[in-house]
């Protein structure tokens, strides 16, 4: 595994003492860390999980609306971040691991380096008791 | 390759009796193949007597400067080389998220805070700005690196043929490392310093002294260790030493990291003048 960029390093160390949901990639999309509070909506441990692919991320937590009509990929607040490299905000439901049916909110926004590096993108999102 | 040490001090020049023998001169480092070529690792005040020693016949130097904080450039407008006409030097360094390196230099090297300004200078000079990757300079191979310290801050991994040593002198592994004992890809720096000859690292505090300090972007004589143990560095220099700890305390220091070492692992502390020959053939 190459050394990651010292941005991705400091960002998991910050998600790491949140008690926000954060959700961690590389600019592949490649899913790099999920802190605790994430475990607890996700439905499952990040030791468990690992590193995957964002085709696998995007899918196996099966996003959809209001209506239960999946979400392609590609309009998911971190697939956007990622694919055009600007801030944004959405809300939608999953199925955690666990088998749980959550409403959530996510803030996904692209980490952009000193000189202009984009070293990945992260997401923040919180479970929405409201509906 | 020859590694020299001309200023081991972080933070502030702190001369006086009581440093006499680890220096008082801020961070400064020469590395010189064995074909002559010239690097010099930041330009604190130590960089002043490394300049005057430069023949006038070296027709290049490059200075590699880790960040810009003070106690790193404040020896550069100092520094003889600038002033000969015939000299090419070449400065890389980083820049922030909002300047070039020429701006943030000329933040220093312009009135009021110095006389001279960067554009007046004798030399020929160039500024080549880095944020990370590979160059070569002559027959050194360098690699650099982002790493945790405040600010835009470089590592380096400097190899000439077998000859391999990294120079981190600002480095937090606190919080730069996910764990220590962890997946290196999570520890800062980790790929800089990886199997060198000779790592001179940043160890400013002690553990007790880190209490109070975390995110100043400094690491504790312990950590440094285990740090250079687990990536098999064969030497590591502590460095960047706090203008607080006198000559005595740095003996009790360097003796106590020493004690933590594994076997295979050399650890001293910098000290003004201290040479380290490296083979570049074996
Ligand atoms: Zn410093
Ligand atoms: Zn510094």
């Amino acid at each position: 595994m190459a050394q990651h960029e010292i941005e991705i390093i400091l960002t998991r160390q910050l998600a790491s003492c949140m008690a926000t949901p954060v959700f961690l990639v590389d600019p592949a999309g490649t899913l790099l860390y999920f802190n605790e509070p994430a475990e607890r909506v996700l439905g499952q441990r990040f030791d468990e999980a690992g590193e995957m692919p964002v085709e696998r991320w995007s899918t196996i937590f099966s996003p959809m609306d209001a209506a239960g009509v999946p979400l392609p990929a590609e309009s998911l607040p971190l697939v956007v971040a990622l694919t055009e490299c600007r801030p944004t905000h959405g809300h939608f439901w999953i199925h955690g691991l666990d088998h749980t049916l959550r409403r959530i909110e996510v803030t996904a926004f692209p980490i952009v380096g000193v000189a202009d590096r984009f070293v990945g993108a992260v997401a923040i999102f919180w479970e929405d008791p409201g509906e | 390759m020859k590694v020299v040490v001309w200023g081991t001090r972080g933070s502030l020049a702190s001369p006086g009796p009581d440093t006499a023998r680890y220096g008082g001169n801020t961070s400064c480092v020469e590395v010189r193949a064995d074909d002559g070529t010239v690097l010099v690792l930041d330009a604190g005040t130590g960089i002043r007597r490394l300049g005057m020693q430069l023949p006038p016949s070296l027709p290049r130097v490059d200075l590699l400067l880790s960040h810009l904080h003070m106690d790193h450039i404040q020896g550069l407008g100092f520094f003889a080389p600038l002033q000969r006409p015939n000299m090419d030097v070449r400065i890389w360094g980083p820049p922030s998220t909002t300047l070039d390196l020429r701006s943030r230099l000329i933040r220093y090297l312009s009135p009021p805070l110095f006389p001279v300004h960067l554009r007046d200078l004798a030399c020929c000079l160039t500024l080549q700005e880095i944020a990370g990757g590979h160059f070569d300079i002559g027959p050194f191979k360098v690699e650099s690196g982002l790493v945790c310290h405040p600010g835009t801050t470089l590592g380096y991994r400097i190899e000439a043929g077998a000859a391999s040593m990294a120079y981190l002198p600002d480095h937090e592994l606190r919080l730069g490392a996910v764990s220590l004992d962890g997946d290196p890809a999570w520890i800062s720096g980790f790929d800089l310093v990886r199997g060198v000859d000779v790592l001179i690292h940043d160890a400013q505090y002690t553990a007790a002294e880190y209490d109070g300090h975390s995110g100043w972007g400094h690491s504790t004589t312990d950590e440094v260790v285990r740090f250079a143990a687990r990536a098999g560095v064969r030497h590591v220099v502590l460095f960047h030493h706090s203008p607080d700890h006198d000559d005595a305390t740095l003996d009790r220091l360097v003796a106590d990291a020493a004690r933590l070492a594994p076997p295979g692992l050399t650890v001293t502390a910098a000290a003004e003048g201290t040479a380290y020959t490296i083979a570049e053939t074996r």
